[in-house]
């Protein structure tokens, strides 16, 4: 049996999974998590030139509890690993961390003699994407959100998978 | 204007057991200061009516190996023409297994935060201070960073900093 | 009659006690992660610890590891908002203290460039300054001009917020074609952007109520307290190192000294703080145009050897950053790497005020002494 043109005009057929991953990349609320330089980037990306509201991200929310994106934009220094691990905790799920520039995908400039810095904000919280740049300039920003977006549409698979092992056997999404 | 020279020679005749040589190196001369004096030698500078030190620019700390010093950079400013009156470097050191300078924390508001930033990074102990902890480093934070023999942390609170 | 002793009794049954509240590391009006810790009795704020140390990225310890060309890099992230100018003062402190020339070409763009950085930075100031305030539109149109400006650094060194252009004895590279028109093209209309700016803003009601006779700073204190800059020029001490001490060739400008007015309340408060930035602005691009018009022809760097040795000696070098005075304290010991750099931060300083002028505010004052003031964490924390 199928469901085709059993009904009226202005009706779109879809499973719910891809429905619900539409929206939530469409919509994603990042935190304001400014840390360092790439924070002011970030600030340029959501003005008017680069206009963050194109992708549905503008909706800057100042609590974690309100936010599904982390933005990590800049230097994690020792004193503020344990804090940004307690705000990734409060977070609700489904969250998503972008990593951006190269203080945080690795250390950066300060990979050899910082003794204060966190070589890698991903030796704390899981990073879905990464956005290299000293600071990243906002296209960049732009296109690290593009393929965060793109992961979240192919979302429903992964959850199905999860759902039928039952948590016996933790499988990733592919090529993940 | 007051050449650091004059200023020096003040400092001699008003303290002279505390006041040491005055140093003339290529760009910047300094006074000498006994670490213990540092502070009655500030509070003198700066109620002096013609010397009136009113700005502390900075205190930086230097790893001499044996010791360890602090080096004041003092400026006279003119609160009606902003103009600079005169200037003066002096420079305390402290052994480095027991580096205590005196405060001048109540003299200069400034050197509350800057004296916990040398605290903080180079170790040396300000006595007097009213707040003396660290400020940049967490508390738990083990030695300090700007000394020349510090080793690197290879964890700390659990994460893993190789 | 019973009712009032009821009243009564339950006044003096109703405890009051202080309330420590936590304002950061991550709050949206900190201007990065600073955090503060205000205990205040109801509303009014009773005493501030600004903790600060979240962004220590050990400049000082890496400067020690590096040759002095490697260190430019690492200054631009000082304040992040004006790089030219963290740029600018490192190449001068070890200038200084290795007597290097400079070409007057040279010195002409890094003029230009500072100024340049200077009003981008101001822009950002005073845009945050009205979003920390509740206004929006204002910080769209200051980022706006401000993206003009990168584009014209952009153009030059191809990077928009850390440039690394400044070298020790001059500038990278010479000013590709045609910016200097571009230049031009860019400042004509920005004047008038700062009218409209003031009509949006600096003058609007419910700004003025919120920041006039708010959080003054006595000349005394603020000096005291080594807060400089724009901020303790608002309490009326004309106190501007391009003038006061002029480095490089600032002798050879007109320009005004902005000093605080008093105009909507009295003078060092908040709203002067504001002012003196959009003024400074003004001066700014008339500095510009006057190094448009006398840019000489000629070598934009000095020749200095592959390994780079400045003499023994010290020297702590003062520029007049947007923010206050960056201050440079080189320590060399005749080999390639400094002995020692510390950095006198101008934000650092001028934060340090807060908890001397924070007592008996509102709460939500704070915030707007602390936007007025300016900090970037990347200069306090260093």
């Amino acid at each position: 049996m199928t469901l085709q043109n059993r009904f009226e005009d202005n009706v779109i057929l879809t499973t719910v999974d891809a429905a619900i991953n539409y929206c939530r990349a469409s919509s994603l609320w990042p935190m304001t998590f400014g840390l360092a330089c790439c924070a002011i980037e970030m600030m340029a990306t959501g003005m008017a030139r680069y206009d963050l509201a194109r992708f549905g991200a503008e909706v800057f929310r100042p609590s974690p509890r309100q936010s599904d994106l982390m933005i990590v934009a800049g230097t994690v220094s020792l004193k503020m690993a344990t804090r940004l691990k307690t705000l990734y905790d409060q977070m609700p799920e489904p969250r998503y961390v972008m990593s951006l520039g190269s203080c945080a995908n690795r250390g950066g400039p300060y990979y050899l003699y910082g003794y204060h810095v966190l070589k890698g904000v991903d030796r704390i919280v899981p990073v879905d994407v990464y956005v290299p740049g000293c600071p990243p300039i906002p296209e960049a920003l732009l296109d690290g959100l593009m393929k965060l977006q793109a992961r979240i549409r192919e979302e429903g698979r992964h959850f199905r998978r999860l759902a039928k092992v039952g948590g016996e056997t933790q499988e990733g999404p592919k090529g993940a | 204007m007051v050449t650091p020279r004059e200023i020096h020679d003040r400092l001699k005749a008003q303290f002279p057991d505390d006041v040491g040589d005055f140093v003339e190196e290529p760009v910047e001369f300094f006074s000498e200061v006994k670490p213990a004096a540092v502070g009655r030698v500030c509070a003198f500078l700066k109620e002096d009516p013609e010397l009136s030190f009113n700005y502390l620019v900075s205190i930086s700390s230097v790893d001499l190996t044996a010791n360890l010093a602090a080096v004041y950079h003092l400026e006279s400013m003119d609160l009606e023409s902003g103009r600079t009156r005169h200037a003066f470097v002096m420079r305390a050191q402290a052994p480095r297994d027991n580096p205590v300078i005196a405060s001048v924390a109540t003299v200069w508001g400034t050197a509350i935060w800057q004296e916990r930033e040398v605290y903080d990074l180079m170790g040396i102990t300000f006595e007097g201070h009213p707040d003396l902890k660290r400020i940049l480093t967490d508390d738990d934070w083990v030695g300090h960073p700007l000394r020349k023999d510090y080793v690197f942390p290879k964890t700390y609170r659990g994460i893993d900093l190789e | 009659m019973s009712g009032i002793v009821d009243q009564v009794q339950r006044q003096k049954a109703l405890k009051t006690d202080r309330m420590t509240i936590n304002m950061g590391p991550q709050h949206p009006s900190t201007h990065g992660v600073l955090r503060l810790l205000v205990t205040t009795d109801g509303e009014i704020v009773d005493h501030v610890e600004p903790v600060i140390g979240y962004l220590h990225r050990c400049k000082e310890k890496i400067a020690e590891n590096l040759p002095y060309y490697q260190f430019m890099p690492y200054t631009d992230r000082l304040d992040y908002l004006a790089g030219m100018n963290n740029n600018w003062a490192w190449a001068m402190a070890v200038e200084k203290l290795a007597g290097v020339k400079v070409p007057e070409r040279a010195e002409y763009i890094r003029v230009m460039f500072g100024e340049l950085n200077r009003i981008a930075s101001h822009l950002v100031a005073v845009g945050t300054f009205g979003l920390d305030l509740g206004t929006f539109t204002p910080v769209l149109y200051c980022f706006h001009e401000r993206e003009k400006i990168l584009d014209l650094f952009e153009a030059t060194c191809g990077a928009r917020l850390t440039y690394n252009y400044y070298r020790i004895g001059g500038v990278a590279k010479d000013l590709p074609d045609g910016l200097v028109t571009k230049i031009r093209e860019f400042l004509d209309p920005f004047e008038k952007r700062i009218d409209e700016l003031n009509t949006l803003l600096s003058e609007n009601h419910i700004f003025v109520r919120r920041t006039a006779n708010v959080g003054v700073f006595p000349p005394a204190l603020a000096l005291d307290y080594g807060v400089t800059g724009p901020s303790l020029r608002a309490s009326g001490v004309p106190h501007d190192l391009r003038r006061a001490a002029p480095y490089s060739i600032y002798d050879r400008f007109k320009f005004e000294v902005v000093v605080g007015r008093g105009e909507k309340g009295t003078v060092g408060d908040t709203w002067d703080r504001y002012d003196c930035r959009v003024r400074e602005m003004s001066e700014s691009v008339k500095i510009v145009r006057q190094c448009l018009d006398g840019l000489p022809d000629g070598e934009v760097r000095t020749k200095l050897p592959a390994v780079f040795k400045p003499p023994k000696g010290h020297v702590l070098f003062k520029a007049e950053n947007p923010k206050g005075e960056l201050g440079y304290y080189v320590v060399s010991d005749g080999s390639p790497k400094p002995s020692r750099v510390h950095i006198r931060g101008p934000s650092f300083c001028n934060l340090s005020i807060i908890p001397a002028v924070c007592r008996g505010v509102m709460l939500a004052d704070l915030v707007a002494i602390l936007g007025s003031i300016d900090i970037v964490l990347g200069e306090v924390d260093r």
